[in-house]
């Protein structure tokens, strides 16, 4: 086996910032390297410009590699940009943010080092031997699953946003080794960038219902729609209603969904599976409604209710109506 | 014309799954199983584009002798030809091996101008396969994509869902796409094809008719992750439940939410 040596974490940009997911996996690697003892590196691509070069150079790793570039996203030039780095230091982790671009090459780098790749990891720690412990939930039940790369390197995992906290400790004067990254001869055209509006979306809301199995019709789904209206927020649901084709990908909470942190969440018919829960434990107040007095979304709710959700939304309905 | 090809797998229909506490692997027998809903999606995607030029649609499986019913029923769709991947050494592949006998089965077949995946499997559900097959393959990947724009035997315009913006680009061919569900909504079978569907013949890949014949390439022999252990989750300090319905439950819920 490839011995590697050190933590190496993708650090996502978009436009002239680091994506917070990334500074959540550095702080993470710090945690790592404290009982590793082991260097910490970094590799970002993105566009050239003081503000982003200033953040960079803050960060607390030893050595840095700044892409420079400013075209299309393409998971084969990523993969050849982060791989070019991590065969200079042959690490023993790389971590990389599970969005739709972390993910869109981190396997690439995995085939091109025949090694493991574990998504959406909600934990991460390192055993005497240096192997990461890669722990998500499992199989739909209530199960988490450790899992080890163990005779390959780099060990490789992604993490969600959301998962991890935020870095604080900046300070480090990162040695920085900047390169140019380009658009070889692959033929790909970039012909246009549209910036997705951001004010919709769930994960910017203080107060979300959300709506599970639970919901018995589509059509019972406007009156909770309207209730998250009337409550000033929006309606989000569990991947059962999505997989249903009821409600959209978008307003998915959970470990393969959105991350979300409310002030105000309102679960109505939700049973709240770990990959649920995952995505929305961090709201400030969390309120389920069940039939069933033994959901486990009643574990971390703040106000749990035994009720139908089918008697208490209408009067919901009403009673705000009635203040208006 | 152009040749398609469109990895999908069979899952349970349910996301719950019992496991097996020593192996780390779900036990699959006895559970209903259904086409993964995101793979629909990727064969919708090919099924528009035959409907946009002159396309030969394969789809290739890897899974348990029974996942011949995936085959059966996509032909009914009117896809060409369905190859299921199967073979007891196969059994208990992570990213690395699935995406390993993926290639080694689409490439005994043919060279394919387009390769088309789910955005994710509802068990495994890494979203990593499609990637990691297009590394395999030597091909440019794509992900999140929304719509075919244009396509012709040798480019297309597609776009991107790339979470913080979407992406419009004009892509050669060869290359692998992982498509969103949302954009593809799977139409019904009709039934003259379901009809057809029934004399079509299922292709069966074993080890013995791939390139590599090495078994230790393949399934848990050729994964380089391992389950090492599983756990029920913590469970935080509960809150004790109330039992309320109707106007109380109502009130109640806005009182909470209005306290400081
Ligand atoms: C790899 C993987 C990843 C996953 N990722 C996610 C994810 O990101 N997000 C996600 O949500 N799921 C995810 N899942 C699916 C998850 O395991 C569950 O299947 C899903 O969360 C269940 O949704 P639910 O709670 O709405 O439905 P159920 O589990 O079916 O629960 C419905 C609940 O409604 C209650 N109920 C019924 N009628 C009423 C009524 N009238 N009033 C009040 N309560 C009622 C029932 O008691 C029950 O508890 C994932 C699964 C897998 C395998
Ligand atoms: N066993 C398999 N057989 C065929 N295709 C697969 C298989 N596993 C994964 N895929 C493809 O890879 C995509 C992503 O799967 P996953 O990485 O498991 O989330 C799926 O949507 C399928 O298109």
């Amino acid at each position: 086996m490839t011995k590697g040596r050190g933590i190496f974490v993708f650090l996502e940009c978009t436009g002239n910032r680091i994506e917070e997911v990334s500074l959540e996996l550095l702080a993470k690697a710090c945690e790592l390297q404290k009982l590793s003892q082991e260097p910490l590196y970094g590799v970002a691509i993105g566009k050239e410009g003081k503000e982003l070069e200033t953040q960079l150079l803050s960060l607390p790793v030893e050595k840095l590699w700044w892409y420079r570039y400013d075209g299309a996203c393409l998971p084969a030039l990523w993969e050849e940009a982060v791989l070019a780095c991590i065969e200079e230091v042959l690490p023993s982790v790389l971590l990389l943010g599970g969005t739709p671009i972390g993910s869109g090459f981190a396997s690439r780098v995995a085939v091109a080092m025949k090694t493991g790749v574990t998504a959406d990891c909600t934990m991460l720690e390192l055993d005497e031997g240096g192997n990461l412990i890669q722990t998500r939930p499992a199989f739909g039940g209530n199960i988490m699953a450790s899992i080890l790369t163990e005779k390959t390197r780099p060990q490789i995992a992604t993490v969600r946003q959301g998962i991890f906290p935020v870095l604080t400790k900046k300070h480090q004067q990162a040695e920085m080794v900047k390169r140019r990254l380009s658009e070889q001869d692959s033929g790909v055209r970039l012909l246009k960038r549209e910036e997705k509006s951001l004010d919709g979306g769930i994960t910017k809301q203080e107060i979300l219902v959300v709506a599970g199995r639970g919901v018995k019709r589509e059509d019972d789904l406007e009156q909770l729609r309207e209730l998250a209206h009337l409550l000033g927020g929006e309606l989000a649901s569990s991947r059962a209603l999505v997989e249903k084709g009821w409600m959209p990908q978008s307003t998915q909470i959970g470990l393969s969904g959105n991350v979300v942190s409310p002030q105000v969440i309102l679960t109505l018919g939700v049973s709240g599976t770990i990959q649920f829960m995952t995505g929305m434990k961090n709201a400030k107040k969390i309120i389920a409604v069940n039939t069933d007095k033994e959901a486990p979304i009643f574990s971390i709710a703040h106000f749990p209710i035994v009720g139908d959700l089918y008697t208490i939304v209408p009067n919901l309905l009403t009673l705000l109506k009635e203040r208006e | 014309m152009i040749k398609i090809a469109v990895c999908m797998k069979q899952v349970p229909a349910y996301s719950e799954g019992d496991m097996d506490e020593k192996t780390g692997l779900i036990k699959r027998n006895g559970l209903e199983t259904i086409i993964n809903p995101y793979d629909l999606a990727a064969l919708e995607a090919a099924l528009q584009l035959k409907e946009r030029l002159d396309a030969r649609i394969d789809v290739f499986s890897m899974g348990p002798k029974r996942a011949e019913s995936l085959i059966r029923d996509v032909y009914a769709y009117g896809v060409d030809a369905g190859y299921l991947l199967t073979n007891s050494k196969f059994g208990g592949a992570d990213v690395l091996a699935t995406s390993y006998t993926l290639m080694q089965g689409i490439q005994v077949i043919d060279d394919y101008d387009l390769v088309i995946c789910g955005k994710q499997t509802t068990d495994g559900d890494t979203s990593q396969v499609g990637p990691a097959l297009a590394k395999w393959l030597a091909l440019p990947s794509y992900q999140g994509v929304m719509r075919i724009l244009e396509v012709s035997d040798k480019q297309m315009k597609i776009s991107q869902d790339l979470g913080k913006f979407i992406q419009f680009l004009e892509v050669p061919l060869p290359c692998l796409i992982s498509v969103n569900r949302e954009e593809f909504l799977p139409r019904m079978p009709s039934f003259a094809g379901r009809l057809q569907s029934k004399n079509k013949e299922i292709h069966y890949l074993a080890l013995s008719d791939l390139a590599d014949k090495d078994e230790n390439h393949y399934g848990m022999k050729g994964s380089a992750t391992k389950v090492k252990r599983i756990f029920p989750p913590a469970q935080t300090q509960a809150v004790k439940a109330q039992f309320l319905e109707g106007r109380d439950g109502a009130q109640a819920i806005l009182s909470f939410i209005r306290k400081e």
